[in-house]
């Protein structure tokens, strides 16, 4: 424990943010949370159940709950942070509505935001009915009906990977990382939920890097009958039936193919969020080439940037699933406190 | 005169090299699949191929076959499936545990009953 | 199909398209295949647009064929472009009308260059003055003859004397588009709607009334292919990729094709003799074929304009169908006359003849 109470001004109330503000608290500082939209829990208030056991991402929604469910921590929503800058020992805060804040330090903690999928032209999503998102896929596991726009049951989904990821065409050459994974996941929930429906994936390579992702990928194949096939798919369109038609090559096979789908779902990348981008043009924080914060060391040092008192937390820095991201959280609420406590 | 196609035009209509999902079956597949369980599980690394004694001199790659297999484009099986010595060395190196040898031997008799109408 | 998704991308790849006086620059092959065309472009832009549109005899081929048949290279390419800017300099012209897909496709590859490699340009300039003494500025604006129709299709609906309508039932004609791929394939933005959902001949048939087909192969590549086709054993490439379309399109039963680019237009039309030659089938509704117009074509039907004066009459498929659809009474016993009653001559072959 800390024997002298601090301000520490969290920016960002996902994942990254309700850990760290929770760690701090705990620790006896007195934490301010800001987060953008009306209720915090970042992307994860989306999503149904997690990779790679399928638990329900109400067990982890509720422990960040939990978690910042502490009266050191007084929680803003409906705000964001727009600008950091030093002020003698202390950090300027600047909020959307104008306010300002004193803080002793801050971590931040702005997420990433989901690649909008309109921008990959050739797959159609906004124009087809049945092209959806990784995370349009999680709504109806929500709401407990994979179907159709029209209501019919699907009997054949692809899902396709690297959807803005790994891709100069939209500006990003970073993988995700996430996305392999979650295509396995949610293949396997459809597979189960509609046994009768095929799926098929659509990779370029299969990252499974996480513990317990390729026994997940062996189990998708072994008792989940879901098909893999190697290949960016380059083109969705509809037939007359308004079935959609892929059109990919089977890299194994060293031919072109075309299959016809009742559902596409792209496995939607992460970018750098738009409020973190604001943050970081507004604060002048460094940025890497794939445009999410830069960090002080890339080994040593990824919870630094180069604003004293200043930490980072999370997506903020580079995609990263939720295992991770808890563990940066904890990692940046260590160097905050040593922080704290040293200078 | 005749064009090189054999017709006034000197050219015809190409093959198509597509492979159309949705115009062929998973009959082979399917027999394969159930019989050997197994079949699932290879993720086309390759390490059969690399090994495989019939394919270092003849044109037989199972890691190739396998996938034809689960598109259902039999027709370059035909050949190639009969090629296979039954050495086994496939079965060492298979990372993923594939019944490889079985896998080529069910894909063979799946062929021949095809042809027979009793798949 | 949700509309509003593609007016969004139509809306992202919009174009500058300049109102009057433009240099106007033929294509090489159009003027054998489809020699009504440009002559019609002309006679709406001057006629029934009041636009000042000029053209200079001393333009020639932009060599674009023989470029992508790897005979002609690109500095040599480059100089033939650079004489045609010579010749809209001296003319005082700064906006360049193209009239053929592979031409537009080469001067926005070749203005592109030379924006990146600037001694592209400085290169060129000295090539052109040591070969023809002439000099050039650049143009300020380049279109496809299509971007100009496209930028004034409401004003030719407003003077419509036919729409894209089927008189009898009332239906809107049910039409496929079929863009040429150097529009938009090499640099979206330099095409009305981008690349995979191009807006430049959809916006035309939209607001003359038809229904827009939109199949799986819609943004297939007609097959032309250039050496695909330059070499007669490898046309059975070109020949495929055409045909692929044909299924595609054909459970919509279309009514036409129209295509804005020389090669797409004369490939899609006359490959369905060869394929009715070789495959012994017939697309189109009563396997009487699709006829397959340019868009100067669809324009002038519009406008009132005498099919056979268009030289609709040289497609391989003809359009007597469509036009008794659209309610346009064409002799057909005058296809092959000229105004003065001389006999032209009749291509053999014809479908739907």
């Amino acid at each position: 424990m800390s024997t002298v109470t601090k301000h520490v001004v969290v920016a960002g109330g996902g994942v990254a943010g309700m850990e760290a503000a929770g760690a701090l608290a705990e620790l006896g500082h007195r934490v301010t949370l800001i987060e953008k939209e009306q209720k915090p829990g970042g992307h994860l208030k989306q999503w149904h159940a997690l990779f790679p056991d399928r638990r329900p991402a109400d067990d982890v929604r509720k422990y960040l709950s939990r978690r910042i469910d502490n009266r050191n921590i007084k929680l803003f929503t409906g705000i964001s942070v727009e600008k950091v800058r030093k002020q003698g020992h202390d950090l300027h805060i600047e909020l959307s509505d104008g306010s300002a804040l004193t803080a002793d330090a801050a971590i931040i903690a702005t997420g990433f935001d989901l690649f909008d999928a309109r921008r990959k032209e050739e797959y159609g999503y906004g124009i087809y009915d049945n092209v959806i998102t990784s995370a349009g896929l999680e709504d109806m596991f929500n709401a407990g009906r994979i179907t159709t726009a029209d209501g019919r049951t699907p009997s054949r989904i692809g899902l396709v990977h690297c959807v803005g990821s790994r891709d100069e065409k939209v500006d990003n050459n970073h993988c995700s990382k996430v996305c392999c994974v979650t295509a396995v996941k949610q293949a396997i929930e459809v597979r189960q939920k509609l046994p009768s429906c095929e799926v098929f994936c659509f990779y370029m390579d299969m990252r499974m890097y996480g513990p317990y992702y390729e026994e997940l990928y062996r189990e998708s194949q072994e008792v989940h009958n879901v098909n893999y096939i190697r290949g960016k798919v380059s083109e969705a369109s509809v037939n007359i039936n308004n079935r959609l038609v892929v059109k990919v090559e089977d890299t194994l096979a060293g031919r072109p193919l075309r299959m016809e789908l009742d559902m596409l779902v792209l496995m939607v990348g992460m970018e750098m969020s738009q409020a973190g981008t604001r943050l970081a043009e507004a604060s002048a924080l460094g940025r890497g080439i794939n445009r999410f914060l830069e960090t002080g060391d890339h080994h040593y040092g990824n919870n630094l940037g180069h604003v004293k008192g200043l930490f980072y937390a999370g997506t903020c820095t580079a995609p990263m699933n939720i295992t991770d991201t808890i563990s940066h959280a904890r990692a940046a609420v260590t160097e905050t406190v040593r922080y704290l406590t040293t200078r | 005169m005749n064009g090189s196609a054999g017709n006034k035009f000197g050219f015809t209509v190409n093959r198509s090299r597509l492979i159309d999902y949705d115009a062929s079956d998973r009959l082979v597949r399917d027999y394969v699949t159930l019989r050997e369980p197994s079949f699932r599980l290879c993720f086309a690394c390759g390490g059969c191929t690399a090994t495989c004694t019939a394919g270092q001199h003849a044109p037989f790659n199972l890691r190739r076959m396998n996938t034809f297999i689960r598109r259902g484009e039999i027709e370059p099986l035909r050949e190639e499936v009969t090629r296979c010595m039954l050495c086994g060395k496939c079965l060492l190196v298979c990372p993923r545990g594939v019944n490889t040898r079985n896998v080529v031997s069910l894909a063979a008799e799946a062929i021949k009953k095809l042809d027979r109408n009793e798949l | 199909m949700k509309l509003e998704g593609k007016k969004r991308v139509w809306a992202e790849y919009q174009k500058e398209i300049p109102d009057d006086h433009f240099f106007y620059v033929r294509s090489c092959i159009r003027q054998t295949f489809f020699a009504g065309s440009e002559q019609t472009f002309l006679k709406i832009m001057r006629d029934d647009l009041g636009k000042d549109i000029y053209e200079d005899p001393r333009h020639t081929t932009c060599t674009g064929i023989g470029y992508h048949g790897d005979v002609v290279p690109f500095e040599t390419i480059q100089t033939v472009v650079a004489r045609h800017f010579a010749l809209a300099t001296e003319a005082g012209y700064k906006n360049i009308a193209i009239s053929c897909v592979t031409s537009f496709g080469i001067y926005t590859e070749i203005l592109e260059t030379w924006k990146h490699f600037p001694e592209t340009l400085e290169k060129t300039r000295e090539n052109l003055f040591r070969a023809t003494g002439r000099v050039f500025d650049l143009p300020v604006s380049i279109s496809h003859a299509s971007d100009i129709i496209y930028k004034f299709r409401d004003e030719i609906a407003r003077k419509a004397k036919y729409n894209l309508v089927d008189v009898r039932s009332g239906k809107p004609l049910k039409v496929v588009e079929h863009i040429g791929c150097h529009y938009a394939k090499m640099f979206p933005k330099h095409g009305i709607g981008g690349a995979e959902f191009p807006h430049v001949l959809v916006g035309m048939i939209e607001s003359w009334g038809g229904d827009v087909i939109d199949y799986p192969e819609r943004r297939h590549c007609c097959g032309f292919g250039f050496r695909q086709y330059l070499v007669q054993a490898n046309r059975g490439y070109s020949l495929s990729a055409s045909r692929k379309k044909f299924e595609s399109m054909e459970p919509y039963r279309p009514d036409f094709i129209v295509a804005n680019c020389p090669g797409c237009a004369m490939f899609m039309d006359r490959w369905q003799y060869t394929l009715k030659e070789l495959d012994g089938i017939t697309y189109g509704s009563n396997e009487t074929g699709i006829p397959t117009l340019t868009y100067e074509e669809m324009a002038g039907l519009i406008l009132g304009y005498d099919p056979w004066e268009m030289g609709m009459q040289y497609h391989n498929v003809q359009s007597l169908g469509l036009l008794k659809k659209m309610g346009i009474t064409a002799d057909p016993a005058k296809r092959f006359l000229t105004k003065d009653g001389s006999r032209l001559p009749e291509p053999a072959n014809l479908l739907n003849s």
